[in-house]
């Protein structure tokens, strides 16, 4: 084959510059302001994800989260004195601690975007440096009654909470219990409530069980990450943070367990009978809907469902397949070794046993790739495609309130046009009575119509509010995703440019 | 089917036609260069009329009848194997070549067999990432938001990026797994040669014990002594030559690894640098659009 590809040397060196340097984007590492705090500890946690021990991307596996660990606590306190200072302000004073982050961010590059846009949000008047994240998961208990404990930390600045940074102890039937209770208190008005993650009776048995293997540290570790992403969801909504039940999660010390989460209690019971009477309502409620918005927006969440369905599929797909390349790539390394040990001429007994170092290698590195797959871009994809059950969820109560209003209004209509025929009869008490109950009606169909349009305007809101979120969430996270496709790319360039003089050595 | 699609599809077959068809060519080619090179089979007039006639050459495939006979001598052929094997080779020489060829063959075999299903996890995967792209370009057309370009964009470079992905798996195969495959069935072909050899040994000890029990019945000896001669002669003739193919064997594997070891880590490279640039453009494109 004449396919030898010879790039120019000037290509090389630009190459080799870079990865000397290990310092790829400069430039927007120097305009770093002090966004990037919280959003370095969302990043700790979230590159934190898979083996703990591998840092992903990076050579200094310790140095990158030993930094980072340092800035988040050197930042945050000088933040909080600078902005509890002020009531709210609408726009945080940007006063950058760059000494302070430029040095270590230079690798830290995936981060340096979704900071712009924490600036923007800021600077917009939504006031958003909340942060919260899950970790240290413990067993806590023996045998089947055990679970796993799961630590939350807040960071923020916001004058309602008594302490600028505080942690608790929360378990995954907390976090069900205080969805559920968010939910019956938002969702009928037409707030779009964050799902929490789903139960998962299989894997949670085998971490009660005990065995201490890749898959339930896997399990745990995904666990982790989406309480993490859900509660950070739930506090970016300007609503719900304010929520007394919410403040209570994150605060206070002793929470009442939420027994109705259960799936085997009465409260689940019932909540499957309502789900399935739901369902009957929803086929029979047919609404002539007046405003062409919600009926556009209706059939865009529908299709938006359906392409994210099948994109999740996909992803997923490719997680697994990575997952097979890596072990397989893993098996044809150390088959390669025994080759290299099996070869008698030394040179090329050298070359190979380099091949299988370099495939062991290659084998880290999808291992790897497959993680960031799962964690950046399939998580996102599974996290939409429950939230938008949760957006149709809202549309369906908005059917619900005008189906009330309507049979308010048509039970008036008739108690009018019996009060109409009591009029010609004679008995004034029955009149009076009639009357009554007509000036209840009425007020309560007033009341009807007041409801449907609050929530009708409430869903207009919220959903130009999650419209806006998804652009932001797609974006920084398909960025992310993409940067550490750039990464592993450099990591073979490397890997394989190591290689090659080996290669030629032989003789 | 929409127009895309189909397109799409027929750019991915011709695609995976070119790959098969790359692959076949150089293990042709790779045969037809070992038997040209060999001093004695270059002389061949078979290879000879191969090479030169212009016309078609009408070879007629193995009927049922033959095939049954192979399976049979095969069979034959690797009892034959074992009770062979046993002998002792006096010569340090063949006795280091058989255990040597025998650990070699296991280990590539083995080695072969990984690469395959490593290769099909990789062919797998940007299967994979099609369908991604398919996705990500359905949800940017329908998309009414600023995400609708983006989706687009990411969709183009999925596509892009797994064309080169497939075109890695592709030359990974035809540099790696095709080679292994060969010396799979070079080793085995060794081996053949050996056993043969030890057979022409077993053949020169008989006659020498037939010959020593004529000589001492005193019946046949001329018989016993031509025959003797014969397998000696045998014998010898296919060491020596048996020494230099083996000899040759190892040259020309090692220079096959160093050709193809080379080949794979330039290509794995001018892969891995395209796939960066694309994707280092796209994500600069993007970071600059938001």
């Amino acid at each position: 084959m004449s396919d030898r590809a010879r790039d120019p040397p000037p290509e090389r060196t630009d190459f080799e510059e870079l990865e000397d340097a290990d310092d790829l984007f400069p430039e927007p590492a120097a305009t770093e302001e002090s966004g990037p705090a919280s959003l370095t500890a969302e990043d700790i946690s979230t590159n934190s994800n898979g083996p703990k021990q591998d840092s992903q991307f990076d050579e200094d596996p310790e140095d990158l989260f030993a930094e980072a660990t340092e800035e988040v606590s050197l930042d945050s306190p000088e933040r909080d004195v600078l902005l509890s200072d002020g009531p709210s302000p609408a726009i945080t004073p940007i006063t950058p601690p760059t000494s302070v982050i430029t040095p270590c961010l230079g690798h830290d590059d995936m981060f340096t975007h979704s900071s712009f846009d924490e600036i923007e949000e800021e600077e917009g008047g939504d006031l958003f440096d909340m942060h919260i994240a899950v970790s240290d998961p413990e067993k806590v208990g023996d045998g089947m009654n055990a679970y796993m404990a799961y630590k939350v930390t807040t960071k923020t600045p916001m004058s309602m909470f008594k302490r600028g940074e505080f942690s608790v102890k929360r378990r995954f039937s907390d976090f069900l219990g205080l969805h559920s209770k968010l939910a019956s208190k938002y969702l009928h008005i037409g707030y779009i409530v964050p799902p929490a993650p789903e139960k998962s009776i299989v894997g949670m048995t085998k971490v009660k069980v005990g065995k201490e293997d890749q898959s339930s540290n896997e399990f745990v570790e995904k666990r982790r990450s989406a309480l993490e992403r859900y509660l950070m969801r739930t506090v970016k909504h300007p609503v719900l943070r304010k929520d007394p039940d919410v403040m209570q999660f994150l605060e206070s010390s002793d929470l009442p367990r939420a027994v109705n989460t259960q799936a085997l209690s009465s409260a689940g019971l019932l909540r499957m009978v309502n789900k399935a009477a739901d369902a009957v309502n929803k086929m029979t409620i047919k609404m002539n809907e007046s405003d062409a918005w919600f009926e556009e927006k209706q059939q865009h969440f529908e299709n938006l469902d359906v392409q994210l369905r099948k994109l999740h599929a996909s992803v997923e797909s490719l997680v697994c397949h990575r997952k097979e390349l890596s072990v397989n790539t893993a098996q044809f390394a150390k088959s390669a070794a025994m080759l290299g040990n099996s070869e008698d001429h030394t040179a090329l007994s050298r070359a190979l046993s380099q091949l299988a170092e370099v495939e062991e290698k290659i084998d880290q590195l999808h291992q790897d790739q497959a993680n960031a797959d799962f964690y950046l871009f399939s998580e996102l994809l599974g996290d939409y495609v429950r939230l938008i059950t949760a957006v149709k969820g809202v549309f369906d109560h908005r059917m619900k309130t005008w189906q009330k209003w309507q049979d308010s209004q048509m039970l008036l209509q008739k108690k009018r046009e019996a009060e109409a025929k009591l009029q010609f009869t004679n008995k004034p008490d029955k009149l009076q009575q009639a009357k009554d109950e007509i000036k209840e009606l009425d007020a309560k169909v007033q009341q009807g119509e007041r409801d449907f349009e609050q929530i009708s305007k409430t869903i207009r809101k919220e959903v130009s509010r999650f419209e806006k979120e998804r652009v932001k969430d797609f974006k920084t996270i398909i960025i992310k995703y993409l940067e550490s496709l750039v990464q592993t790319q450099q990591q073979m360039i490397k890997y394989w440019e190591a290689f090659l003089p080996e290669a030629r050595a032989i003789s | 089917m929409t127009k895309e699609e189909f397109t799409k599809m027929k750019q991915e077959l011709e695609a995976e036609y070119l790959a098969i068809f790359k692959k076949t060519v150089a293990m042709h080619e790779v045969f037809l260069c070992r038997v040209a090179a060999h001093p004695v089979l270059r002389k061949d007039l078979n290879f000879h009329v191969f090479l030169e006639y212009n016309q078609d050459l009408s070879v007629r495939g193995k009927n049922k009848k033959e095939k049954l006979e192979d399976f049979f001598k095969n069979v034959v052929k690797s009892a034959d194997g074992v009770l062979v094997g046993g002998v002792k080779d006096v010569d340090d020489f063949f006795e280091h070549e058989k255990t040597f060829l025998l650990e070699y063959h296991n280990r590539v075999k083995d080695a072969s067999a990984k690469c395959d299903r490593m290769i099909r996890s990789h062919k797998s995967a940007s299967d994979d990432i099609n369908r991604i792209a398919s996705s990500l370009y359905t949800l940017g057309t329908q998309d009414s938001t600023d995400l609708c370009k983006f989706f687009l964009k990411v969709s183009e470079l999925f596509e892009k990026t797994r064309k080169i992905e497939a075109r890695v798996a592709a030359d990974e195969d035809l540099k790696l797994a095709d080679l292994l495959k060969y010396y799979l069935r070079e080793s085995q072909a060794a081996k053949d040669l050996l056993y043969r050899r030890s057979r022409a040994l077993v053949d020169y000890e008989n006659a020498n014990k037939a010959l020593d029990k004529a000589r001492a019945k005193n019946r046949d000896v001329l018989q016993a002594e031509t025959s003797q001669q014969l397998s000696c002669h045998k014998f010898e003739k296919i060491s020596e030559s048996a020494k230099q193919e083996l000899i040759d064997f190892k040259t020309r594997r090692v220079s096959a690894f160093r050709k193809n070891l080379v080949e794979l880590a330039e290509l794995e490279l001018k892969h891995a640098k395209g796939n960066l640039q694309l994707l280092q453009s796209c994500v600069g494109i993007l970071k600059g659009n938001t």
